[in-house]
């Protein structure tokens, strides 16, 4: 019994990837037409990203903060305060902000992308276009994909800056720590190849959410409980297939 | 009146007259079958009616004739061309000679009444905006919205949605126009402005009608050719007033709308006592 439950999830589960994976490179095939029209694609970045600014400036303050506290608690065991900057800033670079930034993404841009197309899905609009001899991978999924990759990265800088600038609030201006060793120490440290891991990152995350939100809207039962299963199904498989490429990426840039 | 082995002389065309042609259509959704040895034409330059009870396939045949479905035997040639044989592309070529109005007119959500009309212009010319403006307002008029050419689809009511798709469909000229209930969850004032706009569309522009309804009185207004499916295939084919004055026991109850025939009005279920009295089982 478990045996065959095993295969049936298992079968199930390969079906889905096999489709995913059809359902991408048949998308790919049309970004290069989708660039003919870049308002569309200027359009999602604005949805995707400048949308999102706001959830994630707070949360990324409020992180910086929580990280310049946490971290002056263990630093100033062992008498290295001054090292608050390095340890704020490759924190944040290499592992929180990528990973924050990618699940807030999922949260907020993710479950719109997939209730709009899912409703254009349900109320036919998807089919009109394909009436009207449009492609609605072209005009629909591709923008809204590649929006989606091109705001994860920059969500993600202006998540970089902001909790910086949070740690240096709680670790300058509240637990005393030098300001000048705060600052040049990060410098010192941190270099372009901590920088290029969390870009990278937020790249394959951003190709991932946006791949995920794309198809699960793309291919929901076109009714109201089929759009609100697709949404769910898009924060539940993005969060944690964020948490299993972070561990995999990771362990090829150590 | 005629069964569909006996096609009435109406109804018997010249191959370069057809438009439509669908030849021993079967189609299955599952184990359920919807149709079963279909046949009809559609005729060059003429509204054609197909009716039927809800849920007897009407909108399945038009996703048949359209390509968004393959019948799982028999043929579907539409300007004589067999679907079937037809790659995804020359299908896209082929859509852009049809318009379709669908029943809940779905309009793109996120662009406004003149941009949803100017939308297949967009994509499939490079006409100057100076032209496109002229196109857009030309249909919007036509249809009698061109006064809410600014108002988001949200803001429009059932009737003016279906409008502007209408003026959607027709922005391109298209040789043939596909129309998906039209009349229904209308107001009398907007089901006869609809009438009148399709029955407008085919003697102005000569535009191949083909009309999927289950409102036999609109439908016998503007139709020249009727269909009437039940049971998986027609059941009866000619003019509407053919098929008004038809003898046959399944077109009398459909036309006059009646309960009781050949066509159940009740889904299968238990015997109705015997199911009341079963207070545990619903």
């Amino acid at each position: 019994m478990n045996t065959a439950l095993t295969e049936v999830l298992f079968t199930r589960n390969l079906r889905k990837l096999g489709a995913i994976t059809v359902f991408c490179f048949r998308m790919l095939a049309q970004c290069a037409p989708a660039l003919g029209r870049p308002a569309l694609i200027i359009n999602q970045i604005y949805n995707a990203g400048a949308r999102s600014l706001i959830i994630i400036m707070l949360s990324g303050l409020f992180v910086g903060m929580v990280l310049a506290l946490q971290g002056f608690d263990l630093l100033q065991r062992f008498g290295s305060e001054d090292a608050l900057g390095i340890a704020a800033a490759l924190a944040l670079l290499k592992e929180l902000t990528p990973v924050i930034t990618a699940l807030l993404f999922a949260g907020r841009a993710g479950t719109s992308l997939t209730s709009e197309i899912g409703l254009m899905r349900a109320t036919d609009q998807l089919t009109a276009m394909r009436m009207m001899a449009v492609d609605p991978l072209r005009y629909v999924a591709a923008p809204r994909f590649m929006g989606g990759v091109i705001a994860m990265p920059l969500l993600a800088a202006v998540f970089s800056i902001v909790g910086l600038f949070g740690a240096q609030l709680v670790g300058v201006q509240m637990m005393g720590v030098d300001r000048g060793s705060f600052w040049s120490q990060m410098q010192g440290a941190v270099g372009l190849k901590d920088v290029m891991e969390g870009v990278v990152k937020s790249l394959v995350f951003g190709f991932a959410c946006s791949l995920i939100a794309v198809y699960e809207g793309y291919y929901a039962e076109p009714t109201a409980a089929g759009v609100g299963l697709a949404t769910t199904r898009t924060v539940v498989a993005s969060s944690v297939l964020i948490l299993l490429l972070d561990y995999v990426l990771t362990a090829c840039f150590l | 009146m005629t069964a569909p082995d006996k096609p009435l002389p109406s109804l018997a065309a010249a191959p370069h007259d057809v438009v439509i042609d669908v030849r021993g259509v079967a189609y299955a959704v599952d184990a359920h079958v919807v149709f079963d040895d279909l046949n009809l034409t559609v005729r060059r330059g003429l509204i054609t009616g197909i009716m039927g009870p809800s849920g007897t396939g009407k909108t399945t045949l038009l996703r048949l004739m359209t390509a968004q479905s393959a019948p799982d035997r028999g043929t579907v040639q539409v300007f004589g061309e067999d679907l079937s044989t037809l790659s995804s592309a020359q299908v896209f070529a082929m859509r852009k000679r049809m318009g379709m109005l669908f029943q809940n007119g779905a309009l793109l959500s996120d662009l406004d009444v003149f941009e949803n009309v100017a939308f297949p212009l967009r994509e499939h010319t490079d006409l100057p905006e100076p032209l496109v403006r002229t196109l857009v307002l030309t249909k919007l008029q036509a249809v009698g919205l061109r006064g809410a050419a600014n108002l988001m689809p949200a803001e429009l009511s059932g009737g003016m949605a279906r409008r502007v798709a209408l003026a959607r469909a027709i922005v391109m000229d298209p040789e043939l126009l596909f129309y998906d209930e039209p009349f229904v969850g209308l107001d009398p004032i907007s089901r006869g402005m609809i009438v009148r706009l399709i029955r407008r569309m085919n003697e102005a522009l000569g535009i191949t009608s083909v009309v999927v309804s289950h409102d036999v009185v609109e439908l016998s207004a503007i139709a020249h050719d009727s269909y009437l499916l039940s049971g998986g295939r027609v059941v009866a084919a000619g003019a509407p007033q053919e098929l008004r004055e038809s003898a046959l026991p399944v077109v009398r109850q459909f036309m006059e709308g009646s309960a009781e025939g050949p066509v159940a009005f009740h889904y299968p279920a238990p015997e109705y006592r015997q199911a009341l009295l079963a207070v545990e089982d619903r």
